[in-house]
This record gives structure tokens, C-alpha cells and sequence, in this order.
């Protein structure tokens, strides 16, 4: 749905350039939220208001929903006609909401509609239908000074919906909100992506967001895009910063004499007992060092640490044990030197992770 | 003097003053606010990004406000018997006045637009808004209540101005107190007239901050709410585009 290739962004100031986004390769499946993380001043910004080139890319094309937007752009500086109604069938969303001041609730969500030139009637009719989606009919005469945070973002959503768009844009929308509102803005964007079908970018510095509510995730760093897939795909994939990030399970501790094991739960293992029948059927010790599970997008996952006594050789059959419970098992530490372990590059299901464990 | 003695001068004097600030206000108000936007637009960085166009716009602006009154009037004399036909008279003392005040005012209208979040400017792009609908419907809604405090600093600056046009045979309140409070030392007039002029700018600026505040959205709390009930007194009747009317009905409903 959303596609960018090759995406290079250079700011030049004062004779010296600064790279913002470094060859980005995106892609946004249809229908799915997908989530970008990364520090301030990684590029994430940058990079989504490239995607309705509210910043021009230096190099590099961007696609939405069939359409090559960096095509339209046109020469020079000015809008062409067909960027700006390519723009106005994606939807964004901001941090700071960027809700005029001078126009009530209803006057906001409107005036999408009025640059696409509806009737006053249609106009009203339309703002009514938003405003009750998001669940603030209540405060259609309000202005925006008057209402909270979370209602704000609510309105700014309904506005960004106003154009009937395939494509939702979030830059930072929860960023300006406590935690518990961000929970509902973020519950609401979920049922939107639901129940109409709504692809949605979003960036975001908080790995709350992504185990809230995205499908797929990427990790953003120095303008690149360092790590990217679906949330199970990439919680299956060893060594990944992004799982790690989601479930940090601490520092792999030195280990002579005993084997530091990494397991992934996805699904229905990670409501099994796993751990205590390991420890019954092998007469083994097993040491929680550090663990992680949580329901991502849904689905119960997780990550845990647990150590074993003895090295690797000496634990071959537990930890076969439990890749036949259907685990993801990583052995961590200096002996290490497990089966050659797959990339999840398959489509993204968790059945697939399982199957690589099961062999 | 005595009081039926003043009335008179003072009746004539005060007309021929809000006749001159008043036309001289309204043009330069008209014509200001554009050249205002578009020193905004035009600038490094603006939606019209055009240096020449900036640098010119700037130069003949800052020519403008750098001429003291007096010297422009005169210096432009022969402009204005072109525009009106004559130098003398309230007709006269406009075209300088307009002239004069115009470059202040663009001035204090790009500072207020400036003043507009680009946040705003970004989220009707992104809605794919031309750059004519976000001046319609961002910049100049958005500095409203900024803009209208800038009429009142113009207005009243005019005021100032409107004194030496008595130089120009266009009267008005400065030339009465010139003419026989100084002339002629009637210091009774002299004192009326001050006094006249203190109400008037008074007046001026208080209907200027309750227009500004009747227009402003941003960060109304319940406190702001009785003050503005003084001017919305048939807002129930009146359309609902009427600033106040829609403040009302915010405030029922919220």
C-alpha cells in the first residue's frame, strides 16, 4: 500500500549537508499498522512526511496505493493539482493536533471537505457521522481550546478521516498524551484499521505503541531503516534489536558451566507450562534469569532467559525438549552452537516460526 | 470661550477627524493585510518562496514607515492632487494617511501571521490544500484576533497622524487644538480637546480589545465567558458565522 524505494533526504545548511533518511526501502501491506521506532533525530519523521511529500525527498520514489506520489510532485517548489488531491485521500494525524484555533470541532473536521469541495450540506452530514465515530458528537460546537487532550487527538483523527482515505499517517499522534489516553487514541486507531480496512503508518518513539497495536514494525537508526517485518516475524529472528527492545530480558551474564537459553513463545505455547514440566521430566534445575510475555497485536508472545546447569553438550535433550513444545530456543553464551538457525523471511504466521523450531 | 461657543468647532472638528482616520484606516487596512501576507509568503522559507519579490515588497515598506508624517504629506502632493484632484481638504489629507499608515499596519500583519503555528500550515497541506486556501483559511482566521489588535494600533496611530493634516486645510481635532488652544490661547478648548482625543483613543482601544477577544478561541476558559456576553446581545438571532453567535452556542453545549 505504501512503498518507498531507495528514499534519500539531505538537508543542506551552511555548506554542509546532513543525511535525514539514507536509502529507506518501506513497504506497507494493505491493511495492516505498521509501526516505526526509533530515537529523536533517527529520521522517522522525516521519512513520514515524505510519504505525502509534505518534505520533498532529495532522491528516491515513494508509492501509495498504486500511485507514484514523487511523480506528480512536479517541478520546483510549487504543489501540482495532482499531488494535492493525492494528499487529500491520506489521512495524518500530529503530535500537537494542529486543529485551527479559530474554527469549533465541527469547522475542523469540515474543512477537509471543504477543500474538496462538498456542500455546506454534505459537509455537515459527513462531520457528524466523524465526530461520532471517534466518539465526540457531543462536542461538535466546542473549539479545540476547550477540550482535552485525547479529545483533540480524537478530532484530529476524525479531520485526517474526513477524505475517505485508504491511508492513515501518524506522526507521533500519542506522543503529547499520558498513557492512559494514549491506550484509547491508540484502541481507536486499532477498530479503525478494523473496521475500515485503514492501512496506517506510524512512527513513534514509545515501544508501547508497536506491542499495542502494530502488525508489523520497523526499526529506524541514522536514517536507515535497520531492522523491519511483522511482529512475530521479527520476534523470531535472532539477535533482534527490535525483539529485544520489546521484551528486554536483560544482559547475557558469562557462562562457564552452564548454558544461558533464549526461548520465544508465540501463540499457544506460551500458555503451556513448559519450564516446570522441563524441570519434571529431565530432573534439571531451571533458573529464570529474565522473561518477557505479553499480548502483542493479540497474540500471546514473549521471550524468556533461562539457564541450565552444565554446557551445551550436556543439555542437548532438554533444549530439544522444548523445541518440540513448539518454542523458538536460542542458545546464548560462548559454547553456543545451535543448528543454523533460519532468518524469518517467511510470510509472516506464526505457524511458520513453529515449523522451523519442530525440525 | 464658552461651552455653545466650542460645541460647534468641536462637532465639525471630531467629523472631519473620524472621516479622515476612518477612510484613511479602512484603506490602509485593505490594502495593508494582503501586502502583509504576502511578506510572509514570499520569504525565505514561505509558501511563495520569492527573494526579489521579498527584498522589493521589504524596501518599499521600510521607505514607507521611515518618513515622518509631515514630510510625507507634502512630498506627496502631487500623487495626491493625481488620486483626488485636490491638496486641500479631508480628501486631501486622506491619500497621505492611507499612504502612511498602510506600510505599519502590513508590518504588525506579518508579525501576526508569523505568529500562525506552521503545524496548522503543514495539516492543511496534508489535506492537499492549495496555498490560496490556506491563507483564506488558515493564516488570516488564525491571526484574527492579532490582526484586529493591529487595526486598533493603527487606528489610533492614525489619530496621531490626523493632527497635522490640519497643514493640509483638512481640520479635525489636532488643527482646532493647534489653530485656538495654541494660536490663540484658549486653553479651555485646548484642555475639551484633550480630552476629547484621550476619550476617543480610549474608546477606540476598548472596542478593539473586545473585538479581538470576541474572535479568539484559543484558551477560552469559563472566565473569559461573562465579558463576552456584552456584545453578543441577539446572538440566539443572529447567523451562525457570527463570532459571537458560535461562542455562544459553544458554551451552551459544552
Amino acid at each position: 500500500m505504501i512503498t518507498t524505494a531507495g528514499l534519500t533526504k539531505v538537508y543542506r545548511s551552511r555548506g554542509r549537508d546532513l543525511t535525514a533518511l539514507d536509502g529507506v526501502d518501506l513497504h506497507v501491506r494493505e491493511g495492516e499498522v505498521f509501526g516505526v521506532v526509533g530515537q529523536s533525530g533517527a529520521g522517522k519523521s522525516t521519512l513520514i512526511r515524505c510519504v505525502n511529500l509534505l518534505e520533498r525527498p532529495t532522491s528516491g520514489t515513494v508509492t501509495v496505493a498504486g500511485q507514484e506520489l514523487t511523480a506528480l510532485a512536479g517541478r520546483g517548489k510549487r504543489t501540482s493539482r495532482e499531488l494535492r488531491s493525492a494528499r487529500s485521500r491520506i489521512g495524518m494525524v500530529f503530535q500537537h493536533f494542529n486543529l485551527l484555533s479559530s474554527r469549533t470541532v465541527q469547522g475542523n473536521v469540515e474543512l477537509p471537505l471543504e477543500i474538496l469541495g462538498a456542500d455546506g450540506k454534505e459537509r455537515s452530514r459527513r462531520a457528524g457521522e466523524l465526530l461520532d465515530l471517534v466518539g465526540l458528537a457531543d462536542k461538535a460546537k466546542a473549539y479545540p481550546a476547550q477540550l482535552s487532550g485525547g479529545q483533540k487527538q480524537r478530532v484530529g483523527i476524525a479531520r485526517a478521516l474526513a477524505g475517505d482515505p485508504q491511508v492513515l499517517l501518524s506522526d507521533e499522534a500519542t506522543s503529547a498524551l499520558d498513557p492512559e489516553t494514549t491506550r484509547s487514541i491508540l484502541q481507536l486507531l486499532r477498530d479503525l484499521n478494523r473496521r475500515l480496512g485503514l492501512t496506517v503508518l506510524l512512527i513513534t518513539h514509545e515501544m508501547d505503541v508497536i506491542k499495542t497495536v502494530c502488525d508489523s514494525a520497523a526499526l529506524m537508526k541514522e536514517g536507515r531503516i535497520v531492522e523491519s517485518g511483522t511482529v512475530p516475524e521479527l520476534l523470531a529472528t535472532p539477535g533482534s534489536e527490535l525483539a529485544h527492545e520489546l521484551f528486554p530480558i536483560g544482559e547475557v551474564p558469562s557462562s562457564d558451566g552452564r548454558t544461558i537459553v533464549d526461548l520465544t513463545f508465540h501463540g499457544e505455547a506460551a500458555a503451556q507450562p513448559v519450564i516446570s514440566r522441563l524441570a519434571r521430566t529431565y530432573n534439571v534445575d531451571v533458573s529464570i534469569l529474565g522473561a518477557a510475555i505479553e499480548t502483542v497485536a493479540g497474540l500471546q508472545v514473549g521471550r524468556m532467559r533461562i539457564e541450565l546447569p552444565g554446557r551445551f553438550e550436556d543439555n542437548v535433550v532438554p533444549i530439544g525438549f522444548l523445541r518440540e513444545q513448539g518454542l523458538q530456543v536460542d542458545v546464548a553464551g560462548p559454547e553456543a552452537a545451535p543448528a543454523p538457525r533460519q532468518p524469518a523471511v517467511e510470510p509472516p504466521h506464526l505457524a511458520h516460526a513453529v515449523k522451523e523450531t519442530a525440525k | 470661550m464658552t461651552w455653545d461657543e466650542m460645541r460647534p468647532l468641536l462637532t465639525q472638528a471630531c467629523s472631519e477627524t473620524f472621516q479622515m482616520v476612518g477612510w484613511s484606516a479602512l484603506i490602509a487596512v485593505a490594502a495593508g493585510l494582503p501586502i502583509g501576507v504576502l511578506l510572509v509568503l514570499t520569504d525565505r522559507g514561505g509558501l511563495l518562496q520569492n527573494p526579489p519579490v521579498n527584498k522589493v515588497l521589504g524596501a518599499v515598506v521600510n521607505i514607507g514607515r521611515s518618513l515622518p508624517f509631515l514630510i510625507l504629506m507634502v512630498a506627496l502632493m502631487t500623487f495626491t492632487r493625481w488620486v483626488v484632484g485636490t491638496t486641500i481638504g479631508v480628501e486631501a489629507a486622506v491619500v497621505p494617511l492611507s499612504i502612511g499608515a498602510l506600510p505599519f499596519f502590513a508590518r504588525l500583519v506579518e508579525t501576526s501571521v508569523r505568529g500562525v503555528d506552521h503545524g496548522l500550515v503543514e495539516a492543511v497541506q496534508s489535506m492537499g490544500g492549495s496555498t490560496w486556501t490556506i491563507v483564506r483559511k488558515v493564516l488570516v482566521p488564525e491571526a484574527l484576533p492579532s490582526v484586529i489588535s493591529g487595526v486598533t494600533t493603527t487606528v489610533i496611530a492614525l489619530l496621531g497622524y490626523s493632527a497635522m493634516a490640519g497643514s493640509v486645510g483638512a481640520g479635525g481635532l489636532g488643527d482646532l487644538a493647534i489653530r485656538y488652544g495654541y494660536q490663540r490661547f484658549e486653553t479651555g478648548l485646548m484642555n475639551v480637546t484633550v480630552l476629547v482625543l484621550v476619550v476617543v483613543v480610549t474608546a477606540v482601544q476598548l472596542l478593539g480589545d473586545l473585538a479581538a477577544r470576541a474572535v479568539d478561541k484559543r484558551g477560552r476558559g469559563s472566565t473569559s465567558g461573562p465579558r463576552l456576553r456584552l456584545l453578543r446581545t441577539p446572538a440566539r438571532a443572529t447567523a451562525a458565522t457570527s463570532s459571537s453567535a458560535t461562542a455562544s452556542s459553544a458554551t451552551e453545549t459544552s
